[in-house]
């Protein structure tokens, strides 16, 4: 299975999915992730699977909810409007401590926004956008090669920790092309003794009246959940950071925008190097603190009016400075406009 | 001298405990004719029921058997998931009327006319009961309700939604009754009701909705007794009982 393909990011997605043993696809369409469900109407049956083109995204996320709580692998699709209509199921499933996939193909918002990739919905993945105290685990993959290796991934955290994970993506890198080599299965097992259908009278749940302190225990559960995948998911990568005096810190596509504008910098001679967060949730805030040591400045960059860079600061605890750059609403940062940037530090 | 017989007896599918339901309430007695049905259709290690949001929430903590509790409203998109992924389990969809006809009325929709092979039991009090009182979908005209306080005025609000009739539009459903549990004669209608709607699933047939018209003594502001009797002379009228669809497939 090591052959090269040319695929779309949302197909390689879609197929990693399927390599996963997701068998359960439920979701509406919106560009730009519309070739995930496409994809998955035409495999699924292929492979003995499940695949509604549901009324809503509201009702796509349930149709999840009931597929996790029988104990299938299943997931869902959407970009940004959509997953704003999905945060009511997320902290659903999120409290009843079902396990699933989201895919969030980004676009620009707010509102209807536009088609074009954006980074507007950091907050969104990362802060919980439906109600109470829960975390999802969120992915950010920066090429298709990621995007299908991370929602292989996702199922595996997803079923280990009893959690939503979320693969965060831009449009754009939903929508190109690129050579994937499609991972291989990990044909993890998991104990699903808590799913219903399997003859235990199990009972899947999320609310908690009584005892009165009934829900601040299982909030507590949580957080220790939260607190074994701060420890053991945090996920990213560095570049050229050795000797670096300025650190730029960006993921997704504007993290590959960065590499260019570190590649164009270096060979005017400025030591410049990258931090690209790939786990949003946890955020390796202990890595991107112990690299920053030493460095001048960090040039946050984002597809967004700036919302990581909030994470950047809460990294480094105002021990160096921090710079934003970035550009909202579906336009991509110049590898250019970052180079005259970190220029002008000098 | 003969042996003793058994002639009533709860339903083995019923767990012990007290109920929270309000006097004269009959969320309780449509519990019990799903529990009863269960049992002579020889389902009980067989069914999951989907709560509802609403004064049912609880209902999974009556039966001994599986119980997934939806987000408001979206009960038939999570019956949907769990019959997908168990085809040969029982799944029951028990909602409210806020539930089903107001916030989850897209789910209502679509899932009977995708025809998914579940059975939805509607309970339909004219009010939201869990929530103290506010004005329904299915409001008659004329009622008071806390967001009604003079009365549900169709100019302003519309008129009630009848649900069978509704559905009744739609090719896929293959049975649709409305039933009424304000005295004994209707309850064992709607036991027979419920049962044809179980029985369709277990066979494979698809989706079955039942409607049983049901009380709200404590929203309604009467007495157990007087609740029965608004039932039948306000209700019954403009919600009336009988088949809408028995399809043979
Ligand atoms: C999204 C959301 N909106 C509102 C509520 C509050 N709520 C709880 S139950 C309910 C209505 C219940 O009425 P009904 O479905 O008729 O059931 P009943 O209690 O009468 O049996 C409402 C509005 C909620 N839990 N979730
Ligand atoms: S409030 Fe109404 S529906 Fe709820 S338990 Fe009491 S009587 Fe029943």
């Amino acid at each position: 299975m090591s052959k090269k393909i040319l695929m779309k990011g949302n197909e390689a997605a879609a197929e990693a999915a399927i390599i996963a043993g997701c068998r359960y696809y439920f979701g509406y369409p919106i560009t730009p992730q519309n070739e995930i469900p496409e994809y998955m109407s035409k495999r699924l049956p292929e492979v003995g699977g499940t695949f509604i083109q549901a009324e809503s995204e509201t009702a796509a996320i349930n149709m999840v909810f009931g597929a996790s709580a029988s104990g299938a692998r299943s997931m869902t699709s959407s970009s940004s409007p959509g997953i704003s209509l999905k945060q009511e199921g997320i902290s659903y499933l999120a409290a009843a401590q079902l396990p699933c996939v989201v895919i969030d193909i980004t676009r620009g918002g707010p509102g209807l926004g536009n088609i074009a990739g954006s980074q507007g919905d950091y907050f969104q993945a990362t802060r919980g956008g439906g109600h109470g105290d829960y975390r999802v685990i969120v992915l950010a993959p920066a090429n298709c090669q990621e995007l299908a290796d991370l929602t292989l991934k996702a199922f595996d955290l997803a079923d280990e920790y009893r959690m939503v994970v979320m693969i965060l993506a831009d449009g754009f890198l939903g929508q190109m092309s690129e050579p994937v080599v499609l991972p291989e299965p990990t044909n993890k097992v998991f104990n699903k003794d808590w799913a219903v259908g399997i003859g235990k009278k199990n009972k899947v749940a999320s609310l908690i009246l009584s005892p009165e302190d009934g829900l601040t225990k299982h909030n507590y559960v949580l957080k220790e959940i939260y607190d074994r995948v701060e420890e053991d998911v945090r996920l990213y990568e560095e570049y050229k950071l050795d000797d670096a005096e300025y650190m730029l810190c960006a993921y997704g596509s504007s993290a590959r925008i960065c590499k260019q504008a570190v590649e164009e910098l270096r060979s005017k001679g400025v030591k410049v190097g990258y931090f690209r967060p790939i786990s949003l949730w946890p955020f390796p805030y202990k890595e991107l603190k112990a690299l920053s040591v030493g460095k001048k400045k960090i040039l946050t960059v984002e597809m967004s009016l700036g919302q990581m860079i909030e994470d950047v600061k809460l990294a480094v605890e105002g021990s160096i400075p921090v710079d934003f750059y970035g550009i909202p609403g579906g336009m991509i940062p110049t590898p250019e406009a970052i180079e005259e940037r970190v220029l002008s530090y000098e | 001298m003969s042996s003793e017989e058994i002639i009533y007896q709860k339903a083995t599918s019923m767990s012990q405990g007290e109920t929270h339901y309000c006097p004269g309430c009959t969320h309780g007695t449509v519990h019990k004719l799903i529990a009863e049905c269960l049992d002579e259709i020889n389902m009980v290690d067989d069914a999951i029921v989907i709560a509802p949001v609403g004064c049912a929430v609880l209902i999974y903590d009556y039966f001994q058997i599986d119980g997934v509790e939806a987000a408001h409203g979206r009960a038939p998109a999570v019956a949907t998931g769990v019959k997908r992924v168990h085809p040969d389990k029982m799944v029951i969809s028990y909602q409210g009327d806020g539930d089903l006809l107001a916030i989850g009325m897209a789910e209502t929709i679509h899932a009977a006319n995708r025809g998914e092979n579940i059975t939805v039991i509607f309970v339909n009090n004219a009010i939201y009961g869990m929530t103290g009182g506010q004005m329904a979908p299915t409001t008659m005209v004329g009622q008071k309700t806390t967001t009604t306080p003079s009365g549900r005025q169709p100019d302003d609000v519309g008129l009630p939604i009848r649900a069978c009739e509704l559905l009744n539009t739609l090719e896929r459903p293959v049975y649709i009754e409305r039933v009424s549990c304000h005295n004994s004669p209707n309850i064992l209608k709607a036991k027979k009701a419920i049962k044809k709607a179980l029985l369709n699933q277990k066979e494979g047939k698809g989706y079955s909705f039942v409607e049983v018209l049901a009380t709200c003594p404590t929203n309604w502001g009467l007495s157990p007794k007087k609740s029965y009797d608004w039932l039948e002379e306000t209700m019954i009228p403009y919600y009336p009982l009988g088949n809408f669809r028995d399809k043979e497939v």
